[in-house]
């Protein structure tokens, strides 16, 4: 069996896998970075991120005002400290991304325009049409190719981290195109591996994004942070659950119900439609809730109004929700309305970091959407992702060259290759005649948009982690029905809903636990937030029978709480 | 809800075998093909093998050629093309297995374009203005889904061509305000497996889901060539 040696490892080359990378590499050009990916690196989930990346550019602008607004967007859970260093650095990040040809959209002088989000007290949100994320993933891509100490390793699906005496070694992984089993040593490694939209039946992510990363991490006993924030869309096409982006009303749209009113006034008088995702969505989940949808297929909806925006600015700035709309929900924008619902979006926890993006596994680093530093707290704003995952990718990446600099390899023993190795061959690819995974699959997802959604209760959380544990056995039973060796999809399909199975577990577990509402974690039976007992991260780690919670105060530099309105 | 019928060309590198598949399929309206062959493999053969990720044409992956044209399975629609319908992995690269082409060749020339901006010094301050922005608009769009490979006729018979979706990224960079490597790009366009290669035929430009136009980029690159020979 072959053994690959480099002195750090990225795991996930979407943005913040690739800008980690990057920075590893520039810092000394004798590091040897592998970046490992399941798929090639611009097929990661990036590539479908549209509005744009927050940073404060502007002369009007200041870091204070993006500061606040994330952290209130947050519903005071994101932690202080980490957020004033994520809005310094973020200005930086995107002019980077400027030089490196990036191509910005532009302002009268000619300098990078900027667009309105929602939660976002001025203009602060730069883009590229509504394309931003597939023009960050690009560019971030092809810049990487100008790095030679940077070894690609595409299409290769990682199925286990290697710690000794809580300190990162090394990790096994499967390449994907011939199945051969490999296993890497490594000084350091970074988890930029993205989300876990595939949980949930209505998804705006890609297949990929199945938490594999989370899962990872959690198993060698690094905790997951805020797994109880999940975020949902407020406008995914029915049904196929597909995005169109929030710049669609930051450009001026209306979300209409079927009385044709404007029912965002009753819900966030001063903001309306740009409200903070969690408001907006309860908000068209109740409108459909109190019949005030219209009638659709995949059931009802609301509709988003960009017509009186002009065939001018819907062209130029909006191409992809035109072409989503005409496309996947057969309406002609210019003249229609769009018929939307809240669709699964955005993972707030996973892997716990600091602000210096340290996992408490020493050589371990997590960055990007896999990560929870927490800058995005109960609830994220629109647009910082994309920043988040560059700020915190470089940061990343520098800290872990500097640790690969001042630390050795230690040797990854035979037997822990040979534990691996066994687990997936022995236990898995040999099996026969068992359940096809996708049984199981079917069933969690329905099983989270059901009862791990926009609106949950004790009750059905308790229902959906005893129906969770159920799958976990039944997936004892699943077996590989394609037994070749050569890109076998059905068996990595596999693997990762045993990561899918782990990660849903910490999040219905977390959300359990929070007997309150906060941001987009919203409990019927607990509707008020409570800050005298839940202003805290929930830290969840692996133990024998259930996940264990540990609670860690948030960090508070200058915003007390306060009632969130918009 | 109706039923379709798919046909789906097969490889099995192990007995380098190939033959065809059929399979029946519910359908509405909307279903494209990328869904009927998630649900192939979900509920009838889990050994059929392609490429997926983002449903939404941007990712790139899920190119394949549907009823004869190299198409995105994600935005194509059963309803809106001949049935039965037959699905072949793209034409003119290497299959690795059923609808899972090898990338190698294309990833080869892409980093030979050297798709980074060159630069003697960082520039400080950057004002470009959307007009000056405009040449590199469409060329920037491209996906590297590599549809205009599989309709390249060029590329079909002789794979040392450096191929549309690379040169029309070297046309980019040539043509980015702020870049400074213009004579090195067109050391690369000059190349005997590079812009002269390209006999025009156009079919690239047909094929470009994002309506990106490698066959205008690379003519405009001979021209340049060709007016640079003059001087």
């Amino acid at each position: 069996m072959d053994k690959i040696r480099a002195d750090v490892i990225v795991i996930g080359a979407g943005a913040a896998g690739l800008r980690a990378a990057i920075e590893a590499a520039s810092m000394n050009q004798k590091l040897k970075i592998a970046l490992i990916s399941k798929v090639y690196p611009m097929r990661s989930h990036t590539v479908s991120a549209e509005g744009g990346a927050a940073a404060v550019i502007k002369e009007y602008d200041n870091l204070e005002s993006h500061a606040y607004d994330t952290v209130k967007g947050s519903d005071f859970l994101a932690d202080q400290d980490a957020v004033e260093a994520f809005v310094s650095r973020a200005p930086m990040e995107l002019k980077n991304l400027e030089k490196w040809g990036l191509p910005w959209a532009r302002d009268e002088q000619g300098r990078m325009a900027a667009r309105a989000f929602g939660g976002m007290s001025v203009k602060r949100t730069f883009f590229a049409a509504d394309k931003t994320g597939f023009y960050i993933l690009h560019t971030l891509f092809q810049r990487s190719i100008l790095y030679e100490n940077i070894e690609r390793f595409d299409e290769w699906f990682v199925t286990s981290l290697i710690v000794e005496n809580n300190r990162f070694k090394g990790l096994t992984a499967i390449d994907i195109k011939n199945g051969t089993f490999h296993y890497f040593e490594g000084k350091a490694a970074i988890i930029c591996t993205g989300g876990i939209g595939q949980l949930y039946k209505t998804t705006s992510n890609g297949a990929i994004n199945t938490g594999d990363g989370m899962a990872l991490a959690y198993r060698v006993g690094a905790p997951l942070k805020d797994m109880e924030f999940v975020q949902f869309h407020p406008t995914g096409l029915p049904g196929k659950g597909l995005l169109i982006t929030e710049a669609a009303r930051g450009e001026g749209g209306y979300l209409l119900n079927n009385q044709n009113e404007r029912f965002m006034k009753r819900y966030a008088p001063e903001k309306l439609e740009l409200a903070a995702r969690d408001v907006v969505s309860r908000a068209i989940f109740n409108e459909i809730k109190e019949g005030r949808g219209f009638k659709g297929k995949y059931g009802d909806y609301i509709g988003l109004d960009i017509r009186h925006l002009g065939k001018d600015v819907i062209d130029k700035k909006l191409p992809t929700v035109k072409e989503m709309a005409e496309k996947y929900a057969g309406v002609n924008p210019y003249n229609e309305l769009i018929p939307v619902r809240p669709t699964m979006h955005y993972m707030m926890g996973g892997v716990h970091t600091n602000k210096e993006a340290e996992t408490p596994i020493a050589g371990l680093y997590a960055a990007g959407e896999a990560a929870c530093v927490s800058i995005n707290g109960a609830n994220r704003l629109g647009s910082n992702s994309l920043t988040e995952c560059l700020v915190f990718g470089s940061i990343a990446g520098y800290n872990a060259a500097r640790f690969a600099l001042e630390h050795d390899y230690l040797e990854v023993s035979k037997e822990e290759v040979t534990r691996e190795e066994n687990r997936i061959f022995d236990g898995l690819i040999k099996k026969e005649n068992g359940i096809p995974p996708s049984d199981i699959l079917y069933e969690l997802k329905d099983i989270m948009e059901e009862k791990v959604g926009i609106l949950r209760n004790g009750k059905d959380l308790e229902e959906a982690l005893s129906s969770i544990m159920k799958l976990k056995e039944r997936f004892k039973q699943v077996s590989v029905t394609d037994k070749s060796k050569t890109y076998n999809t059905d068996f990595i399909q596999i693997l990762e809903l045993d990561f899918m199975l782990d990660v849903a577990e910490t999040i219905t577990y977390a959300a359990l636990k929070r007997k309150e509402s906060r941001g987009a974690h919203y409990r019927v039976d607990f509707p008020k937030r409570d800050d005298e007992h839940f202003l805290v991260h929930q830290l969840v780690y692996k133990s024998e029978y259930e996940p264990r919670i540990e609670l860690l105060p948030v960090v508070i530099t200058k915003w007390k709480p306060t009632e969130r309105k918009y | 809800m109706t039923e379709a019928k798919i046909f789906v060309r097969r490889y099995d590198p192990e007995t380098k075998k190939s033959w065809i598949s059929e399979y029946n399929v519910p359908v509405e309206g909307d279903t494209m093909v990328l869904d009927a062959l998630v649900y192939i493999k979900n509920k009838i053969d889990r050994t059929l093998t392609f490429r997926y990720s983002c449903r939404m044409a941007i990712c790139g992956s899920c190119g394949m050629v549907i009823n004869g044209r190299p198409m995105l399975a994600c935005q194509t629609k059963v309803a809106e093309i001949r049935t039965p319908i037959v699905v072949e992995p793209l034409y003119n690269f290497d299959v690795i297995k059923d609808l899972v082409v090898d990338m190698d060749v294309f990833m080869h020339y892409l980093k030979e374009m050297k798709p980074y901006i060159i630069r003697k010094e960082e520039p400080k301050e950057i004002i470009v203005k959307s007009e000056q922005q405009e040449p590199i608009i469409n060329p920037s769009a491209c996906i590297n889904c590599m549809l205009c490979y599989a309709a390249c006729p060029v590329f079909g018979y002789d794979q040392t061509f450096k191929g549309p979706a690379a040169l029309s990224l070297l046309y980019r960079y040539l043509m980015d305000p702020i870049d400074q490597g213009r004579e090195e790009r067109l050391k690369i366009a000059n190349d005997k497996d590079a812009v002269w290669k390209c006999s025009f035929w156009g079919e690239c430009s047909n094929a470009c889901p994002k309506n990106v136009d490698p066959a205008f980029n690379i003519q405009r690159m001979k021209l340049m060539l060709g007016l640079s020979s003059l001087k």
